[in-house]
């Protein structure tokens, strides 16, 4: 790498939506190193103003496709929080049914599809179809049948429909549950396979000390559905509270806003989540833990990956405990009243494949929703990003120029940044410019800077 | 919805590209979820430009996917490019068919928007286009595959049409056909604001289905009578203003407005 060197990656690919890294080093410098988020401006908290409530996880839920069932939860969590409504036993059931789908397919089409390709060199997973064909059949089995849960419980594989404040509006047959157990029982090999074909590879070596935050549930279980935020650092903060924990800001070159805990960046996900929570674990994603040598003490975010293999595991072996919890009792359950007409504010968190998910609304008394404000995963990662691109980059003085993109590409998709969701209110003007010149795109270097 | 003379049988594979505009990207991942046929459909086609799994991107395509609303200026200058280099374009889900959700924003002004996001304060300077815009307002659409998402196996059979050189099948009806045909009990009569008369089928009434409201995510049909929905939703108890609230979330972009604006009293939410 020369005396001056610029990296510009034009649409980083392999992520979902629209980013550009730009590394700027000049004299062994670190002059620049950000992840620009160009994803286009949506204004969905503007969207929600007046909606009526019920319409909120409908809304919300097209901030993304990938993520659709996360924020459906995280927003009919808050709807309920802000009129005093708690669901019964059967209904946090199914949702969290639904959410073991969504991190079942999220997770294995980030690590299949997404990061699998640098893995064996591959620019996507289209050539590992002949190559590996096994492989991307497993993956696709996988995903289809996470896909399988999603249709059974929200009427589609995105955008979910039946969630409604205090129920659910679509009751599976038992037919279908037994079905969907049935299909999940078989998949035990392809989910073996999966921590197998992960536990060879060897990821690269960069740790870095960042504040973990989950929102961690009360009753013990694995965090999925929400709770109070915990930190790595020791506080815990209430729902209400989360902006103690995750402060949004603007930032020039990112059209996501920022956030950033009491001490700096803060990393939130399937990292977090098993660094905060991994005693919370069944001895299925335990054993696939130790399998593919993943510690509680990582910090280095390519293991963002195997843990998303370990929650994987564990959403898989959930849905089929959901499963035949339902089966046991499958009646329709009676819909959780209003307690506070009125209206209020309600906080809903939920634990989505990327991180904690926050929303947050004020319903008026006619129902109405005068305030809404969503905090993104993608978004508490962003300064988390940077810290380690920055921290990463000066280790790679002296590399290929491609080899430098290829990394900070990965270093950049390890986290599994989910950029439709990022940018889901507003485009800030660039000041920045090389983000224009790269004609190569992914992967193309611009030439060398003064 | 414009269909032109069907495509001519194609000698070597079709090259096919997905771009992305504003919106979830959740269209394109229905096509990554066609799993059990993904890899048939791989045989059929040669996907040259996919952003969300592929690294390689090229320009020479036959058939464009479109998915998303034109916000911003840029937006414009790029469908037009891809036009250009299309022998087929395909918009594809609510946002790149009607502007959809994305237009809901759409009788607001940007200033009003950064009041709203940004708690007065005004840091950004907006590059965005004052209206969230369908693909067919700024270039010419051959097909549209509708809905939010759009139907996985609309679009194979969409695909299969193409490869076929026949033209894909629209349904011109209402969702009511398909409740009724489903057997699924009437929302309106239940006292919940469904657009379902006014509104495209094709969905196979798949909300209605599930517990919630039908809101035209794939647009109107061909015969819409919006006096007609306003008085169904007086004549069960709510007011007619609530069916053009409904419109609103997918079928706000002005063209698509504007008839349902003229029939019905104006929403309370700008």
């Amino acid at each position: 790498m020369g005396k001056g060197t610029s990296i510009s990656v034009h649409h980083v690919t392999r992520v979902e939506g629209h980013g550009n890294i730009v590394v700027d080093l000049r004299d062994g410098t670190l002059q620049r190193c950000e992840l620009q988020i160009v994803e286009s401006p949506r204004f969905f908290e503007a969207l929600l103003k007046d909606r009526p409530h019920d319409e909120a996880p409908r809304i919300t839920c097209r901030i993304c496709g990938i993520c659709s069932v996360g924020h459906a939860t995280a927003s009919i969590q808050a709807v309920e929080a802000a009129l005093g409504i708690v669901p019964g036993p059967k209904t946090r059931t199914l949702r969290r049914l639904n959410m073991c789908g969504e991190w079942l397919q999220s997770h294995v089409l980030h690590a299949y599809f997404l990061v699998a390709p640098d893995l064996f060199q591959a620019p996507s997973v289209i050539p590992l179809a002949s190559s590996h064909p096994e492989i991307v059949k497993r993956a696709l089995r996988l995903k289809a049948l996470a896909n399988e849960i999603c249709y059974a419980i929200g009427g589609r594989h995105v955008m979910p429909i039946s969630y409604l404040p205090g129920t659910m509006g679509h009751w599976p047959p038992p037919a279908t549950l037994e079905t969907l157990r049935a299909r999940l029982l078989a998949a035990r090999p392809d989910v073996e396979a999966t921590v197998e074909l992960f536990a060879t590879i060897e990821w690269p070596a960069f740790e870095q000390e960042i504040e973990a935050l989950a929102a961690l549930e009360e009753d013990g279980s694995y965090p999925m559905m929400g709770g109070p935020i915990h930190s790595s650092r020791g506080p815990v903060f209430a729902p209400g509270a989360y902006r103690e924990a995750s402060a949004e800001h603007l930032v020039e070159h990112s059209a996501a806003k920022h956030t950033r805990g009491a001490n700096g960046p803060v990393r939130v996900g399937a990292l977090a989540r098993y660094q905060l929570a991994h005693e919370r674990l069944g001895p299925a994603a335990k054993k696939a833990a130790a399998a593919l040598k993943l510690s509680p003490a990582s910090r280095n975010p390519f293991h963002t990956t195997p843990a998303q293999v370990v929650e994987s595991v564990q959403a898989w072996d959930e849905a089929i405990t959901l499963c035949e919890r339902l089966l046991a009792d499958p009646a329709p359950e009676e819909r959780a009243p209003v307690t506070r007409p009125r209206g209020g504010v309600g906080v809903g968190l939920a634990e989505v494949p990327r991180g904690t998910l926050i929303h947050d609304y004020e319903v008026g008394s006619d129902g109405r929703i005068v305030r809404a404000n969503c905090v993104i995963p993608t978004g508490q990662n962003l300064a988390a990003i940077e810290a380690d691109m920055r921290a990463f980059v000066p280790g790679l003085v002296g590399k290929p120029r491609e080899q430098i993109t290829r990394l900070m590409e990965m270093l950049v998709r390890a986290y599994d940044p989910c950029i439709s969701c990022a940018v889901h209110l507003l485009d800030v003007s660039f000041v920045g410019d090389e983000r224009h010149d790269t004609a190569g795109g992914a992967g193309a270097p611009t030439p060398d800077g003064p | 919805m414009a269909n032109p003379s069907p495509a001519p049988a194609p000698q070597a594979l079709p090259k096919a590209a997905f771009f992305s505009f504003a919106s979830c990207e959740g269209c394109q991942l229905q096509v990554l979820s066609i799993e059990d046929q993904l890899l048939t459909l791989l045989g059929a086609v040669e996907i040259v430009n996919f952003r969300e799994a592929i690294d390689d991107r090229r320009d020479d395509y036959d058939i464009a996917f479109i998915e998303g609303s034109l916000v911003r200026p840029e937006d414009i200058e790029e469908i037009q490019q891809i036009r250009k280099r299309a022998r087929i374009l395909i918009a594809i889900g609510a946002c790149a068919c009607l502007g959809g959700v994305n237009a809901i924003r759409n009788k607001r002004t940007p200033a009003q928007l950064a009041r709203e996001v940004y708690d007065g304060r005004q840091d950004g300077v907006f590059k965005t286009l004052s209206d969230a815009s369908p693909v067919r307002s700024v270039v010419q659409v051959d097909y549209e595959l509708r809905g939010c998402p759009i139907d996985r196996d609309e679009l194979l059979e969409t695909l299969r049409s193409l490869l076929a050189g026949t033209v894909p099948y629209v349904p011109p009806f209402a969702v009511c056909v398909q409740c009724t045909m489903r057997g699924t009990p009437c929302m309106l009569e239940r006292g919940l604001p469904c657009v379902g008369s006014v509104a495209r089928a094709g969905c196979e009434a798949i909300c209605p289905a599930f517990g919630a409201p039908c809101e035209a995510c794939r647009g109107v049909h061909d015969s819409p009578n919006f006096e007609a929905l306003g008085e169904a939703f007086f004549r069960h108890g709510l007011p007619r203003y609530v069916a053009a609230e409904k419109l609103q979330l997918f079928n706000n972009y002005k063209e698509i407005r504007e008839p349902w604006e003229k029939a019905l009293p104006s929403p309370s939410i700008t």
